[in-house]
């Protein structure tokens, strides 16, 4: 029996067209635009102005705050602007415009293929490189990694998990990074290890990516503290909590942080990024996106500068086809669906998805039968029903018992419910709000 | 681009399943009783269904479109669902204007004055059911015993053993009238869906298949039908019939599958189906042992559908980092 976690869960079809694709370097644009906010947390202070010359890795804006993230030049050339550009949702948010002239890269990164292995640096030094290099979690949550592997006092590491799950259906760059780029990863994970003091790392992988089970479970067999472990496959996996649910069978309590419970999870794409920080001295300006659609010619996995437009990876995939309905930047089940293709990619962009017009458009609403599907789906076990019909009254005070704020928005409700009510439009009304009740009252 | 994209929060897609389509499961996993129905009734059992499914139909579209003012639900398919249990629920020589009062009874009554669909709080073709058995108890409970050719009435097998038993006659004279096999295949009097336990749990098997409804609620019924009648088995093997006889009439396995499993009138956790399921296999086997009526689950089920929104408020499901947060 594989492992999963234990509550709730759905299994949508897992179309990943693109898993066969090898990662492609992406050309380099004309411009990039760089948001300053790519990450939880405050956005950071630009330290260049219009006319700058920058080059590959220069550091471009500086965190502000503890939870914040130092952000790079990904390209080389003169910046052109650095004001309110809207983003992939059509937000206007503060970026920094870069006209590319030629591919001049920092002195200091080490552009060899060689694997650098050994890693003397302290905890400490590794954790300061990290925050130096501007990594974020990958997965798409774009929490500042330092902040995640600087464990509160009081507060002890056991377990790092790796998230290679990739719950997510379409999306495949992970599976990418693990099949051609696990030496690096291992490496990355080995280093994490270090700059937590834990003695054991899991891998969590789903038994869909069979090849990057046995791949990676190879290259960790050089590692004894690293363990690759298959899992079930079922979304949402991919959730901090459900993951350490599956891999270590503990529970997350509800309000409180996977270190509550000695677990720290990072995602692959982290732990390569890790590896290039530390031991290459490279910044994180570059990810790999996958590009994907049932209606795209052909999908694709890229290797992407961050500030890259959505339209320039759609061009290179065949253009948007004439029966896209939607643009989604992420997966199709927490992904934000995309307002503004000129919009462009952040450290947080695992996917560019494009659906058909009959399948962007939402069901029509009809009553609940009350079939109680969204409850047995939920992987919180909370009742979504119960709490979508509190948010429609406005029963915000009496919500809070039914812990919205448990919610980890996956919605596995919403894709279950048989009347295509919009439960989780609603639930995250009603966390809204139960939220700034909570803090009323601080 | 000039090309209007949608943009609307996540989730960006969404299962097949829908309530037209669940609804026509149940519809679906209903044809193998309906089959044995016709081969032990005839087409007597044709034109029961089709009256009450018409009449029900009928009764939502008119309720609908004049009193409600609404827009038309007749595709959502629960009213056929409720046609199809209450034909299920009456026997095959039952006049055709009590099926139709049924019907307008069970829909009007036990569904629209609720508001409709998801929001009745007792199972419209119960509701349905139990009017008709009060008001019309003589039709209600004459049985043309299966393939007997001089339409001779007959009682049900439960029905029989109540009387024989009032008689002081003891079960171990009564019980070889029957054979198990003959009431898992159908071969005995009752409604016309009740027959057919063999053809029921097939359906069951379909219903678990397609994800329709859970284990939880049918076995929890039947389990515990099977569990207390065994016990009074036990005590004394004269006076109380056998588990097995138990579950296999009486219309236990349809209303624990198909009338108990009614999404909007049961509850909406595991815990609470347990209560449910429990409540329901009580009461029942009381009504049969000790009450006025031979059979019980109907009752047994309206009374419980009565505590469902108690029970919804009362249980919980299991949240995540409650149980073991270490």
């Amino acid at each position: 029996m594989l492992r999963t976690f234990k509550i709730g869960g759905i299994h949508p079809c897992d179309n990943k067209l693109s898993k066969s694709s090898s990662i492609e370097v992406f050309p380099l644009p004309a411009k990039v635009v760089i948001p300053l906010s790519q990450h939880i947390g405050a956005p950071a202070s630009p330290v260049v102005a219009k006319g700058d010359k920058v080059k590959v890795g220069t550091l471009i804006a500086t965190a502000a705050g503890f939870v914040s993230s130092n952000i790079h030049s990904s390209v080389s050339g003169t910046v052109a602007a650095v004001d309110m550009v809207p983003d992939t949702a059509g937000i206007r948010k503060m970026s920094v415009t870069i006209n590319v002239g030629g591919d001049e890269w920092e002195e200091s990164i080490d552009r060899s293929d060689i694997l650098v292995k050994e890693c003397n640096l302290s905890s400490k030094e590794i954790i300061d490189k990290i925050a130096a290099a501007g990594i974020v979690g990958m997965g798409g949550a774009t929490f500042p990694t330092q902040v995640k592997l600087s464990v509160p006092p009081g507060k002890k590491a056991e377990y790092l998990i790796i998230n290679g799950v990739e719950c997510e259906p379409y999306l495949t760059s992970d599976h990418r990074v693990m099949l051609e780029k696990a030496e690096q990863v291992m490496v990355g994970v080995d280093i994490l290890c270090k700059a937590l003091d834990v003695k054991k790392a899991y891998i969590g992988i789903e038994n869909n990516k069979p090849d990057a089970i046995a791949h990676m479970s190879k290259v960790a067999a050089a590692y004894p503290h690293i363990t690759v472990v298959p899992l079930k496959v079922q979304y949402p996996q991919g959730g901090e909590k459900q993951l350490i649910d599956a891999v270590i069978n503990r529970q997350v309590p509800s309000g409180g942080l996977p270190i509550d419970v000695g677990a720290v999870v990072q995602n692959v794409g982290t732990a390569l990024a890790v590896y290039e920080a530390v031991q290459k001295n490279k910044p994180l300006f570059e990810r790999v996106v996958t590009v994907t659609g049932k209606n795209l010619p052909t999908p694709k996995n890229f290797l992407v500068r961050i500030g890259t437009p959505v339209s320039a990876l759609l061009a290179q995939c065949g253009g948007v086809p004439e029966n896209t309905g939607k643009i989604i930047n992420g997966g199709p089940m927490m992904g934000r669906a995309i307002a503004n293709i000129e919009g462009t990619i952040t450290k947080g962009s695992s996917g560019i998805l494009t659906m058909e017009e009959k399948e962007a458009v939402r069901g029509e609403e009809s009553p609940c039968i009350r079939c109680s599907k969204c409850v047995s789906v939920c992987p919180m076990g909370l009742e979504p029903y119960l709490l979508c019909v509190m948010s429609k009254k406005g029963l915000f005070a009496e919500m809070e018992e039914h812990k919205p704020t448990d919610c980890i928005e996956c919605g596995s409700c919403a894709y279950t419910c048989p009347a295509h009510i919009p439960l989780l439009d609603f639930i995250r009304i009603g966390k809204g709000e139960v939220m700034k009740i909570i803090r009323s009252r601080k | 681009m000039d090309k209007k994209l949608v943009v609307s929060p996540s989730p960006h897609i969404h299962s097949s399943v829908s309530t037209p389509r669940l609804m026509s499961d149940v519809i679906i996993a209903l044809i193998p009783a309906f089959i044995v129905s016709v081969i032990f009734y005839g087409f007597s059992s044709v034109i029961v269904t089709a009256i009450a499914v018409v009449s029900c139909l009928l009764a939502e579209y008119l309720i609908q479109r004049f009193i409600l003012k609404g827009k038309n639900t007749l595709m959502d398919y629960s009213a056929a669902v409720t046609g199809v249990l209450l034909a299920f629920n009456l026997p095959a020589t039952i006049p055709w204007w009590i099926i139709v009062i049924g019907s307008v009874v069970a829909i009007g009554v036990g569904k629209m004055s609720f508001g409709g669909l998801g929001r009745n709080p007792f199972n419209p073709a119960l509701v349905g059911r139990v009017f008709l058995l009060i008001s019309f108890p003589v039709q209600m409970t004459s049985f043309t015993l299966p393939n007997s050719v001089d339409a001779t009435s007959g009682a049900t097998p439960l029905s029989f053993v109540k009387q024989a038993l009032a008689k002081g006659e003891s079960l171990s004279e009564i019980m070889p009238n029957f054979n198990s096999f003959d009431l898992f295949l159908g071969d005995k009097g009752g409604s016309l869906g009740e027959i057919a336990a063999g053809a029921l749990l097939l359906g069951f098997v379909y219903l678990l298949w397609r994800k329709v409804i859970t284990w939880h609620i049918p076995v929890y019924i039947l389990g515990t039908m099977f569990i207390f009648s065994g016990i009074l088995w036990m005590v004394d093997p004269e006076q109380f019939v056998n588990p097995l006889f138990q579950i296999l009439t009486g219309g236990a396995i349809l209303g624990a599958v198909y009338m108990a499993t009614d999404y909007v009138t049961s509850p909406m956790n595991p815990k609470g189906m347990l209560i449910y399921g429990v409540g329901i296999g009580v009461i029942t086997i009381l009504i049969r042992v000790w009450g006025a009526y031979p059979e019980g689950i109907s009752f047994a089920i309206l009374i419980m559908n009565a505590v469902v929104p108690l029970i919804n408020k009362y249980t919980r499901p299991r949240r995540f980092g409650i149980v073991k947060s270490k």
